[in-house]
């Protein structure tokens, strides 16, 4: 069963410091699926990634990538396995001295040993799919955001990976960029055959292209499902995630001392 | 009084300790970045491509103050040498000065300020916006891919720049003695040629900037790796890496001057 998932991670425990971000943490990807993870801004979503890719090692338990339990890889195997992962970053991270076109050869010219005439019509074929060929000349601070987005999507899949990660691929972007991203995670998912992770609190865009979703909150899961189930769900936090409500399981005032008597009246309210 | 003498004394001594502990982190980050300098003997264009964005690019800077560096010692020289009758002298002055220190430690220094700085805040930047993650996300090393190649590049193109300013300065020097001061051209080149020692001044120089050019390429990488990634923080380490840089130009000066030239 459990070759079924790429991704499995099982009481994953996490802190920088002496500040725990997750705890006791359990999550399966199987395969071929686009699995998101959603949660509000600072609940470890990013840290959860990071932990995936091997750059951080956790405190307990244990994350397993296609098999391989990450944080007892040497760095030899862990760049090996890093060989199968692709990220797109939340701005991108384009290399700013390079065209579009080296940033997405780049990968291709420093991991393989392929001849350039086969490394430019690879990278055209990225860029294709992408719908940025025509770009292929500019430099990345000559493109706009969604732009960038997309190239660092063509350079994140330039190895053809098994498992793609993206950490907020749909923030800051207009409506249009925001369609085309989204169609272009389900689509390059499906034509690679890969399996994606989506980090996001996008609930909107992303529940059109997900298979399953994961809800965290202050380092735990506190709900999964299918996109449909998540919505239908009574569960408070859940409700007032996934509906965008402003107060509920989680309060809109950080706490703070009583209002009446900090602005010295002698009413009693927030 | 006695609690704010201890609070004083800690004070000094937690800085202390902070001190050391960078300096500890700076010279693991240096062994790192040896280790992992292999990829520019295989790739040598690596450190080409970097040669060029900090050594060729401050050739401008560079033969301008050099010049004008040679052209106050010429005018300076002339003043004072007058005054006991030996204006032929001034070529040897000139090189002297310009070999031994003003060379080197003027090179050093704005090689700091032009090439470091930019250094510092490419590697900075790189870091805050996630282009050093991306990289190590492909399997590719950013200290060997980025770090080394700007290391190297710092240490091969100091001497080859002060070189430069050198000769540049002594031009600067002649412009002013022999075409408008009129010291004899003859005696201004060949006092200069035969009081000059190519192991004693000439080499004692080179490796003087071949020092200068490690320190500088050292701070400059390790402030731009260590960065925080802020636009605070990177601008505050590019202003690490110009003092920190002077300071130890400086400091690193005087220790060679008095190893180098001691019998003098």
């Amino acid at each position: 069963m459990s070759s079924d998932n790429f991704v499995e991670i099982s009481g994953l425990h996490f802190g920088y410091g002496r500040r725990n971000i997750l705890k006791g943490l359990d999550l399966q990807v199987p395969r071929g699926q686009v699995v998101s993870i959603m949660g509000g801004s600072g609940c470890g979503k990013t840290t959860l990634l990071r932990l995936i890719g091997g750059a951080l090692r956790p405190s307990a338990g244990t994350v397993t990538v296609d098999g391989e339990s990450v944080a007892s890889l040497d760095r030899d195997r862990l760049y090996r396995l890093r060989r199968k992962m692709g990220m797109l970053f939340q701005f991108g991270a384009l290399f700013t001295d390079l065209s579009v076109f080296d940033n997405v050869a780049f990968p291709m010219r420093e991991r393989t040993s392929l001849p350039e005439p086969v490394v430019r019509d690879l990278v055209l074929m990225k860029l294709h799919a992408v719908g940025l060929r025509g770009a292929a000349k500019l430099m990345p601070g000559e493109l706009s955001g969604g732009m960038a987005r997309r190239v660092a999507l063509a350079r994140a899949v330039a190895l053809d990976p098994d498992l793609i990660m993206y950490d907020e691929p749909f923030t800051g972007l207009d409506p249009i960029s925001l369609g085309v991203i989204g169609n272009l995670i389900r689509t390059l998912n499906d034509a690679l055959g890969a399996t994606s992770i989506v980090v996001t609190h996008d609930v909107r865009e992303s529940m059109k292209i997900l298979d399953y979703c994961y809800l965290m909150a202050e380092g735990q899961i506190v709900a999964r499902g299918t996109p449909s189930e998540m919505l239908a769900s009574d569960k408070p936090y859940v409700r007032q995630f996934f509906h965008g409500e402003m107060d509920g399981a989680v309060p809109f005032h950080y706490p703070s001392a009583d209002y009446g008597a900090e602005l010295g009246l002698d009413v009693h309210g927030r | 009084m006695v609690d704010k003498g201890w609070l004083t004394i800690r004070g000094v001594g937690r800085y202390a300790i902070e001190a050391f502990l960078r300096l500890g982190y700076a010279t693991r980050f240096l062994g790192l970045t040896l280790a992992h300098s292999q990829v520019c003997l295989r790739r040598p264009r690596l450190v080409v491509r970097e040669v060029y964005f900090s050594g060729v690019l401050s050739l401008v800077i560079i033969l301008v103050s050099g010049l004008f560096v040679g052209m106050v010692l010429g005018l300076q020289g002339y003043q004072t040498l007058k005054t006991y009758g030996s204006e032929s002298a001034l070529g040897v002055l000139v090189a002297l000065s310009l070999l031994r220190e003003l060379g080197p430690v003027i090179t050093a220094l704005l090689f700091a300020s032009r090439a470091g700085s930019a250094v510092t805040a490419e590697i900075g930047l790189m870091k805050a916006t996630e282009q050093l993650r991306a990289m190590e996300m492909m399997a590719v090393d950013p200290i060997a891919r980025v770090v080394a190649p700007r290391f190297w590049a710092g240490v091969i193109s100091t001497p080859l720049l002060t070189a430069m300013f050198t000769a540049m300065g002594i031009y600067g020097g002649y412009l002013v003695g022999v075409v408008l001061l009129g010291v004899d051209e003859g005696s201004f080149w060949s006092q200069m040629q035969s009081s000059v020692d190519f192991r004693e001044d000439v080499v004692n120089g080179m490796l003087k900037s071949l020092v200068f050019g490690f320190a500088i390429s050292w701070i400059a990488v390790f402030e731009g790796y260590d960065a925080p990634p802020t636009a605070e923080g990177v601008s505050g380490a590019t202003t690490r890496t110009v003092v920190t840089s002077a300071l130890t130009i400086l400091f690193l000066d005087y220790i060679l001057t008095s190893l180098m030239f001691r019998g003098i």
